[in-house]
């Protein structure tokens, strides 16, 4: 399969290209017509984004800690980073589906059903390693995002009712298996509720391993044929098609790899609560999707970073200690949130509308 | 777990009016000759497979079959297999038909059972409501009072605080509750209010509330940590809330620093108890419940008393106990869970 990049403007192949991922400015501009002053403008605008994160971040930060100098404590920190990071990783995992223009609304209930099952496991099995455990919980939720991956790639139902579905049954089977019982700490063993606890300073080691995997995740998505293949087909479908992409074969994947995410974050907040019932992950899938638009994903597809999903989720974790910390009634925090995706979806317009602009006036010089 | 602790709540707060029942010492010897034996005792819990009416039905852990057992009667448990009247009333209707003399009942709905009941009643079978109340019954044997429950976390709270002297406590205290709009949490955390006046050097100074939910009450009890870096103790008058609060607590940081304790269960504490993450929480005991409930309902079945107020009788090993206002009898103060006790319940 080796499509004609410069017909398909978005869908060249490895390296980092600055003009895909919008696929509402000129999916049909070559991009060999940039001249290099554009490219940079491209490179310095797509970075808006993530700056644009780190930029609230600090300045809420900041606000916080005038307000409360104890914000920036070196063990608020950590529950900050110890909020953030399932927030974060499970952002991850769906950006990987939201970049080719899918959903994935199950990842809640799939983080449910594997913190429960997997951690279980330790006291139906006698002395299970913890690695077995977070294996197990990795194969549930592989096999939850097989299924939603196979429904959409295969029978071509639109991701966002096949995950709606799977959301209600993952959560029914997650339901039915633990009817009111529960798994409690004292099941559980140490050196597993300990993973969460355990720090390098402020920063929990999981938060470090979170931000490597998400390091890794940019990595492959920006640089490996697979990756760049998913911003090409949220970028446009029916290019990406005639490009030859083996769209259905990506777009399962892209499942099977949220599913997998889900289901180490799982186990993770198996961890980190130490007490699961059936609620478990409940209504997870919206922050999380708040965490992915905050991030500067396009919900349409074709753009976006894991990098800034993370920031994201630990924007939205950081804001919603902030409230705590502060004093302030927690039921200011749907609506905060509310607020920032609203910024962050007109930011994103903006930046398009002026990418556009900026691609058309290119071009017009170079043809002249 | 969530779900049972609001049941538990929400029965607690049916007996707002509720006038002292329990009465002082045990004299399990006297033997109740006047009661009648053989009678057919259906006891009828929410639902089956609940490891809460387990421990307060079996004769394992002393609860209601083993009272009818000792006087002689024919116990069996019945229910539905979920918490709801549709499961519960066809398993009530056929064990009047199988000839019940007594039914011993954790409502499932305040009113749904009453057409069933109250046609029972009439034919002369006894009705006895243990744990969650029903609009028609003879009688209700209710766990605890709001009173004793919100006293009892204030005083172990200042126990934790200050083992030696706990009137002498000192130092901010703050309460993990579940919603704000939660009438029986409210109720209690107005006792606990109360009783703190005893406590001249324990401020209250936040009341925060995780919705029974783990994540949310995780993060309210951080931020408590967070914004009140002298807090002393944490009160959390819900099953939810105390296990979040004791995850949190449960680190060299702040282990037998912010001290801890409210309503729990022993499974879900089992871990944090024995950690010393926290040393003693209240609930009260399921065991005991059935037991008194059965007691009263074969007293009741026997004519040995009626339902009014003021009538009194011997439930065993559990001493004398009498008819309060509204036809209802109280199991008397809460249970308080220590690391000497806990290890004998599983709930």
């Amino acid at each position: 399969m080796s499509p004609a990049p410069s017909a398909t403007g978005p869908v060249q192949g490895r390296g980092p290209q600055p003009v895909e991922g919008h696929g509402a400015g000129n999916p049909g501009q070559p991009s060999s017509t940039l001249t290099w002053s554009s490219r940079r403008l491209l490179d310095a605008i797509l970075r808006v984004r993530e700056v644009g994160i780190v930029a609230v971040l600090v300045v809420f930060v900041a606000v916080a800690t005038s307000v409360q100098p104890r914000f920036i404590d070196p063990q608020n920190i950590k529950f900050v980073f110890s909020n953030a990071i399932i927030y974060a990783l499970l952002a991850l995992g769906e950006t990987v589906v939201v970049l080719s223009r899918n959903v994935d609304l199950s990842v809640g209930s799939v983080l449910g059903l594997s913190a429960y099952l997997s951690s279980d496991l330790f006291s139906q099995v006698h002395h299970i390693p913890i690695v077995a455990v977070f294996l197990a919980g990795l194969a549930i939720g592989l096999a939850c995002g097989a299924v939603n991956g196979a429904v959409v790639a295969v029978a071509r139902v639109p991701s966002l009712v096949v995950t709606l579905a799977t959301l209600y049954i993952y959560r029914a089977i997650d339901v039915l298996i633990v009817g009111g019982g529960m798994v409690v700490a004292s099941t559980l063993p140490g050196a597993f509720l300990s993973i969460p606890t355990s720090s390098l300073g402020p920063i929990p080691y999981l938060a470090i391993a979170v931000a490597g995997t998400v390091a890794v995740g940019a990595y492959v998505l920006a640089s490996f044929r697979p990756g760049r293949e998913l911003y090409a087909i949220g970028s446009n479908p029916d290019a990406a098609r005639l490009a030859g992409i083996p769209m259905g074969k990506r777009i399962f994947w892209s499942f099977v790899v949220s599913g997998g995410i889900a289901g180490l974050a799982g186990v993770l907040w198996a961890a980190t609560y130490g007490t699961i019932d059936s609620t478990a992950g409940l209504n997870y899938e919206l922050t999380v999707v708040a965490a992915v638009v905050v991030g500067g994903v396009n919900i349409f597809g074709g753009s976006g970073t894991v990098v800034g999903a993370a920031l994201g989720a630990l924007l939205l974790a950081t804001i919603n200690q902030a409230l705590y910390v502060l004093g302030i009634s927690s039921f200011w925090d749907p609506a905060i949130d509310g607020a920032l995706i609203v910024l962050a979806i007109s930011l994103d317009h903006w930046i398009t509308l002026r990418l556009t602009r900026a691609l058309r006036k290119g071009a017009v010089q170079h043809a002249t | 777990m969530k779900s049972t602790s609001s049941k538990w709540r929400a029965l607690v707060g049916a007996a707002v009016a509720l006038a002292m029942a329990s009465v002082g010492t045990a004299s399990p010897a006297i033997a109740a000759t006047t009661l009648k034996k053989g009678l057919k005792v259906f006891v009828v819990p929410k639902n089956l497979g609940n490891s809460y009416f387990t421990t307060a039905d079996s004769v394992k852990t002393g609860g209601a079959l083993l009272a009818l057992k000792q006087l002689g009667e024919v116990g069996q448990e019945t229910s539905g297999t979920t918490d709801t009247p549709a499961s519960q009333l066809p398993v009530i209707q056929a064990d009047i038909t199988k000839g019940a003399n007594a039914l011993i009942i954790s409502g499932t709905d305040p009113n749904a059972l009453c057409p069933t009941l109250n046609a029972a009643m009439k034919k002369g079978v006894t009705v006895v409501t243990y744990d969650s109340d029903t609009n028609c019954r003879d009688l209700f044997v209710n766990q605890a009072s709001p009173q004793g429950l919100g006293n009892i976390e204030v005083q172990m709270i200042a126990k934790e605080i200050n083992p030696k002297q706990p009137t002498a406590a000192a130092g901010q205290i703050a309460i993990v509750s579940a919603s704000i709009s939660d009438t029986n949490q409210n109720t209690w955390i107005k006792y606990m209010k109360q009783e703190l006046t005893n406590y001249p050097h324990l401020k209250l100074v936040k009341v925060v509330y995780g919705n029974d939910d783990t994540a949310t009450s995780v993060q309210v009890t951080q931020g408590l940590l967070s914004s009140y870096p002298n807090l002393k103790g944490i009160i959390s008058p819900t099953t939810v809330g105390i296990a979040a609060a004791a995850s949190v607590l449960d680190t060299p940081k702040y282990r037998g620093k912010v001290r801890l304790t409210g309503l729990g269960t022993p499974n879900e504490m089992k871990k944090y108890v024995a950690d010393g993450t926290l040393s003693e929480f209240a609930l009260w005991n399921p065991a005991d419940l059935g037991y008194l409930a059965a007691y009263a309902a074969v007293e009741l079945a026997s004519h040995a008393i009626t339902n009014a107020p003021g009538q009194s009788f011997v439930a065993g090993k559990l001493g004398r106990y009498k008819v309060g206002a509204d036809h209802t009898i109280l199991l008397g103060p809460p249970f308080v869970f220590t690391k000497a006790n806990i290890n004998k319940f599983n709930f």
